[in-house]
């Protein structure tokens, strides 16, 4: 048998964008540590279509930890209180019977609320159209060993690679800042021979358009990398300060 | 102008005053080390060894050229502080979150404007202490003190003041242990390896900072001087 706890959400509930917010409470009994918190809040919403109530609206997609759609500041930590995973990954056996548990949208000027606990985080892609991407001529596929490229870049633009673009860094740092994603994305290209090419353009104009999308200064909290569910390095950010200050200093 | 209107920029110059301010705090300091020699068995108050390192400080050319430019980075790094908070509480939106932060991070890094403020309201109280009497008169033709050593005697026997001069550099210390890292990361001068580097190298030179700035008040408050 399987072991079980009751629990209270407090829930942000807001209809749009424009309308004003607020926390409902429910309550939820018999939830099986086993399950994920996405389905835990499944539950809760077929007991609310049951009762003919609004469902309650989340983002979530893949469930595995590896798209980035799912979010949820849950009782102050983004993805919950578990370490190095996605709101997706938290199961509820990290809760205990008859705890309280508040569960909040992003909070950030660039990720505003499009309803209950979905933000747009079209500022983002935004960003990455900017300049995320390499500049390649079609034609034959080049010989992947042609470039030599050491281990210790590859590894390292692998681990910036790694970031899925969920937004947790925004949502965790005090001041709504974009560094930790926007430094992973120019760094992951940076390090790496074909992404020299661009380097300079790209770091500028990502910065721009994360500067114009109304993100805050990073201060250096570290915030981002401890909140961060791929455990992106905030080292990336440096790199990026570099890139930035190097290319403008050889306008 | 990139530095004044890309978030990169505006914490450039904060970075770049910092560090400025942290090189004249260790200079101010070694400075104020001649205050543990006493009196130094001087005869007249003009051989005191704290008052010759004055009357040094307030006739070099250097010093002198040196002084606007230290207001200036002061100024600079106030009101880069102000305008840095108010663009990242606007960047946090009107929404707050309900439930506090739990996120484990340093409690200087949460709040080095607070501590900036603190720093700030004890350094008008320490500028008019001891600077306005001092140096100052020297920019607006008037008398400096003969003898800034009594001041310090005077000041430093009060235990109010100097609990008050003790809360001021420890707050500072905490101020320092983020924002010397801080300002390398800023600048774009860190990766794995310096970043433990960074970070140590602060942490002494913010203690040792703290220690010397500690040390003087308590040595009078104690009468060691006598």
């Amino acid at each position: 048998m399987d072991k079980t706890i009751n629990v209270t959400l407090k829930i942000w509930r807001q209809k749009g964008p424009k309308v004003k917010g607020a926390f409902e409470t429910y309550k939820l009994d018999n939830i099986s540590t086993d399950s994920s918190f996405l389905e835990m809040l499944d539950i809760l919403n077929e007991q609310l279509v049951s009762k003919g109530q609004e469902p309650v609206v989340f983002d979530h997609d893949c469930r595995e930890g590896i798209c980035g759609a799912c979010s949820l500041y849950i009782n102050g930590h983004p993805h919950g209180p578990d370490d190095s995973v996605t709101t997706c990954q938290l199961h509820m056996r990290r809760f205990k019977d008859g705890e309280t548990i508040t569960i909040e949208p992003w909070r950030s000027a660039g990720f505003p609320v499009i309803r209950d606990l979905m933000v747009d985080r079209q500022a983002f892609e935004k960003i990455m159209q900017s300049g995320g991407y390499v500049s390649v001529n079609t034609g034959g596929v080049p010989d992947a060993n042609a470039i030599g490229i050491s281990k210790i870049d590859a590894d390292e633009a692998m681990d910036s690679a790694s970031c899925i673009g969920c937004g947790a860094c925004v949502a965790a740092c005090k001041n709504g800042s974009a560094m930790l994603f926007v430094s992973a994305k120019v760094s992951q290209l940076a390090l790496l021979p074909q992404g020299r090419i661009e380097a300079a353009r790209r770091a500028k104009a990502m910065v721009a358009r994360m500067d114009e999308l109304g993100f805050g200064n990073c201060t250096n909290t570290g915030a981002c990398e401890a909140e961060c569910p791929k455990n992106v390095s905030i080292t990336n950010i440096a790199r990026l300060n570099r890139e930035f200050i190097s290319a403008k200093l050889k306008d | 102008m990139w530095i004044f209107n890309s978030s990169i920029g505006r914490k450039l110059i904060m970075s770049l005053s910092g560090l400025f301010l942290i090189s004249f705090l260790i200079v101010h300091l070694s400075a104020n080390l001649a205050l543990l020699a006493g009196t130094g068995g001087a005869a007249t108050p003009a051989e005191i060894p704290y008052n010759v390192v004055c009357h040094f400080m307030d006739t070099n050319p250097f010093i002198m050229v040196m002084v606007p430019v230290l207001a200036l980075g002061f100024l600079v790094h106030i009101v880069y502080a102000f305008i840095l908070t108010a663009q990242n509480r606007k960047a946090r939106g009107n929404d707050r979150y309900a439930s506090s932060s739990k996120t484990n991070i340093s409690w200087a890094s949460k709040n080095m404007f607070i501590l900036g403020i603190i720093v700030l309201g004890f350094l008008c109280l320490h500028l008019i202490h001891f600077w306005a009497k001092m140096q100052l008169q020297h920019f607006i033709g008037g008398t400096p003190d003969a003898n800034a050593y009594q001041l310090a005697v005077d000041l430093f026997t009060n235990p109010v003041y100097v609990v008050i001069y003790i809360v001021w550099i420890w707050a500072l210390w905490f101020h320092l242990t983020h924002g010397f890292w801080s300002a390398f990361q800023s600048m774009g001068l860190n990766n794995y390896n310096w970043m433990p580097r960074w970070k140590a190298l602060g942490s002494v030179l913010a203690t040792l900072i703290a220690i010397g700035f500690t040390i003087i008040p308590l040595f009078f408050m104690f009468g060691l001087n006598q």
